[in-house]
């Protein structure tokens, strides 16, 4: 009964999102407040409507109702509680759920937030994502019906890939999703400017912060996804460069594109049509990231079987959300009046130089990823285009783009003088080739490490430079600290949000360039007893055991490590054979010093009586983790700023 | 011209400059990273250089895998041909006799040295360039009527 109701209610919804469609773009059109309203009320029920199938579909996987396909397939009884919720958005029926429902209650949020957003705008707005959410609703009910009977119940289900029972993979696709849709809100509020045929910086007010909250999002969700592909798949990287990681890091570069153009229209009026587009971008990359994962058509190592028809609804839906959009904009974008001009060396041109990079990036990824599907469908052949390509391009594109970044917020808007500011960034400079210089040393003087050095240097000039730009506006080294501390504390959180996001970007680059220069990898046949050396330590395999798990039975290895004859560190990999699905897991064990990584798999017994065993150092790589929690509190600081929760400047301000 | 021409000539230029960089640097590093792929019957009678990266597929011949310690030996057969792999480390957890795999290395005198061989998330998945190898042929079995199953990352 249950499921019959979301089921139902899922119907209901349907319609729901049809009315809000048409209705508020119609009401805007008329300027009827009561249509309008009936839009507002509309996204409230589709809300509501979208959490009861969700929760529906959630409680019938809590009671594993074995009696819905998409609960027989996909979870078991035995599962761990955790497993069986995150197991509803862990196959193609449930993400689409909690897609649409994440949708729903962004919606929701702009009917009930936007109180002092002007009528029009609001109506629009909500009527054009109400439209999106009709058409992921119709793609639901119609192709991935998550609440399909089965004739015969099975007696249990076929359980949850065992890969996915991980508490970073729970956790990943919900915020993955929180971003790619949150891009939605933008997306929205692009169409309402060009159907209005206005936009203005409270517009951009309104635009902005939605776009920072997709982004947090989305960057805790990719860093979840890649730092579970570290730990769990145990083959020692945290990137690939795979059509579905692509897939999520397209919208991300376009993302923090649109994030950065959008403060160009909000204070200085200029790059208007430029950020609509990007809005437009954004949102499409997020449904052809969809489509990517959805689809199948791109061999990827995460591989999901998949059903071409879905991919083909999904192409169509992108079809007409790109195609749809980008015809609008190019009717209307004309009619946008052009706003303040300003210099090449200037604020604007910086964070403009930032989206010319930050597109040019997501514009190769996006080459890189469908080329193999271009040759294939001019007879080429099959190819692959893997991590060498695009760390070819994407290298060289984020050289200047950080070198860049520690200079661009120190510029004045409008007219900026560069000299003058690399003048003033010179102890910046010479902090960061101490620090390289440094590294250097300590890692060995090799000519060969001279690029990497170069990275580090890169990076170190944007933390220092961050950070100085900071102490720069408090005058921390010039006035006395009474007075520099006063100034601290009125600097407004978007800037110190930007300060900590760019010292998160520093940070990452420190653990991609430490990780991928200085790692260690030994893969050895060990039998009990044995010792192998690993970085500055000795790694002895104590003993292997058999250990039951709740679902699972796990071969347990057992390593000491030692330093000059002194234990330091115990690890215990282990290799898991799951119960149902039947399938093995390699489970790695993994200790983490503030200069890297002790990482430590173990495989299948070999013959002979020993055990094949992975060991790696990976230098740096806890500073990638930091780094990307460090940007996303960056963006969360600058979210709380009071300017973004206002909303509109002019307008009157609540006590 | 007007200060706000001049501007946009000047974005355009940029613009411009930026896709010329961009399309450089995609144009040179497609050159060099292109990985092609072949199946064991491509490799029987197409012409490939030692030094050249490639991606084979197939499945894994049943019985024909040899673990010795840390290396292993296994043929890669698409039922008309098949191939020798070696292959140094650690399998991915997916990888049996029977299945399909995507193995990535060089191809030298007969024998496929593989660096990489492709994890796969979900047994029931069929990479489709083991698929089309298998079409091309004669053996598919039509694994295609097999209920689609997503699984999300």
């Amino acid at each position: 009964m249950i499921a019959e109701a979301g089921h139902f209610a899922l119907a209901l919804a349907l319609f729901v999102a049809l009315a809000q469609g048409v209705l508020g773009l119609y009401g805007a059109q008329r300027g009827d407040k009561a249509i309008m309203g009936a839009a507002s009320g509309a996204g409230v029920a589709l809300m509501l409507l979208t959490c009861l199938a969700l929760a529906s579909l959630t409680y019938s996987y809590v009671i594993s109702d074995f009696s819905l396909v998409n609960v027989a397939t996909n979870s078991h009884s035995a599962k761990p509680m955790l497993y069986k919720i995150s197991g509803v958005w862990g196959n193609h029926e449930g993400s689409l759920m909690l897609w649409v429902t994440i949708l729903a209650v962004f919606g929701a949020a702009v009917v009930l937030s936007g109180r002092n957003l002007p009528p029009h705008l609001k109506a629009r707005v909500i009527g054009v994502q109400g439209l999106v959410a009709l058409s992921f609703l119709a793609f639901i009910l119609f192709t991935s019906n998550p609440f399909e009977r089965l004739a015969r119940p099975p007696l249990d289900g076929n359980g949850l890939n065992p890969l996915l029972q991980d508490p970073g993979l729970a956790f990943h696709p919900p915020f993955l999703y929180l971003g790619y849709v949150g891009f939605s809100i933008a997306f929205s509020f692009a169409i309402a400017a060009l159907i209005e045929g206005r936009v203005d910086a409270a517009w951009a007010r309104w635009v902005r912060p939605w776009t920072l909250a997709a982004w947090v999002f989305l960057t805790l969700g990719i860093g979840l996804g890649s730092w579970w592909a570290y730990y769990e798949l145990g083959w020692g990287g945290w990137w690939y460069w795979d059509p579905v990681e692509n897939a999520s890091f397209m919208p991300w570069l376009a993302g923090t594109a649109l994030l950065h153009s959008a403060i160009v229209v909000e204070k200085r009026d200029a790059l208007k049509s430029w950020t609509i587009l990007l809005a437009i971008l954004t949102f499409s990359l997020s449904l052809l990231g969809t489509f990517l994962v959805r689809s199948g058509v791109i061999t990827s190592v995460h591989s999901f079987a998949s059903d071409p028809g879905r991919g083909l609804f999904i192409l169509a839906m992108l079809t007409a959300v790109a195609g749809g959009s980008l015809m609008l904009y190019a009717i209307r974008a004309p009619s946008l009046k052009a706003g303040g001009l300003f210099a090449p060396v200037s604020r604007e041109g910086g964070l403009m130089f930032n989206n010319l990079i930050m597109s040019t990036a997501a514009g190769s990824v996006l080459l890189g990823t469908l080329y193999p599907l271009f040759v294939d469908a001019l007879g080429g052949g099959k190819v692959s285009v893997g991590p060498p390509f695009f760390n070819s391009v994407f290298i060289p594109l984020m050289i200047p783009m950080i070198a860049a970044m520690a200079v661009g917020p120190m510029l004045t808007w409008k007219r900026g003088d560069l000299v003058g500011v690399l003048l003033r960034l010179k102890f910046v400079l010479a902090a960061s080739l101490v620090f390289a210089g440094l590294v250097w040393i300590s890692t060995g003087g090799r000519i060969g490490d001279l690029a990497a050095i170069g990275g580090m240097a890169l990076a170190a000039w944007l933390f220092f430079g961050s950070l100085w730009e900071l102490g720069e506006r408090a005058l921390l080294f010039k006035a006395p600290w009474a007075e520099a501390s006063k100034r601290l504390r009125q600097i407004p959180l978007a800037a110190w949000g930007m300060t900590v996001a760019h010292a998160g970007v520093a940070l990452v680059i420190v653990g991609i360039v430490g990780s991928s220069t200085w790692m260690e990898e030994h893969i050895q046949n060990m039998k009990i007893g044995e010792t192998v050396r690993l970085r500055d330590a000795d790694v002895k395999l104590d003993s292997a055991q058999e250990v039951p798990g709740p679902n699972y039975n796990a071969l347990q290895g057992n390593f000491v490590f030692s330093r000059d004859g002194k234990e330091f560190l115990r690890l215990s990999p282990e290799r898991r054979q799951y119960r149902m699905p039947p399938r093995p897991t390699t489970e790695t064990a993994i200790q983490s010093t503030f200069l890297g990584d002790y990482y430590t798999v173990i495989s299948d017994p070999a013959p002979g009586g020993g055990y094949v065993t992975r060991f790696y150092w990976q230098p740096m790589i806890p500073w990638l983790w930091t780094g990307i929690l460090v940007m996303t509190l960056g963006g969360l600081i600058s979210l709380f700023d009071r300017r973004h929760r206002v909303g509109v400047p002019q307008g009157k301000r609540r006590p | 011209m007007t200060p706000r021409k001049k501007r946009r000539l000047m974005l355009l230029l940029a613009g411009l400059a930026f896709l010329g960089g961009a399309a450089a640097l995609v144009l040179t590093a497609f050159q060099d990273n292109i990985v092609f792929f072949y199946s064991p019957t491509d490799l029987a009678t197409k012409e490939v250089r030692a030094d050249q990266r490639l991606r084979i597929g197939g499945l894994v011949l049943e019985g024909s895998v040899i673990k010795d310690g840390k290396t292993v030996r296994f043929k890669v057969t698409d039922l008309t041909k098949s191939v020798d792999v070696v292959f140094t480390g650690i399998l991915p957890d997916l990888f049996r006799e029977g299945q399909g795999v995507v193995a990535e290395g060089r191809f030298a005198n007969g024998l496929f040295t593989a660096s990489d061989v492709l994890a796969k998330h979900d047994e029931k998945y069929m990479p489709p360039e083991v698929a089309d190898a298998l079409k091309k042929s004669g053996q598919w079995q039509g694994q295609e009527t097999a209920k689609p199953q997503g699984q999300m990352k």
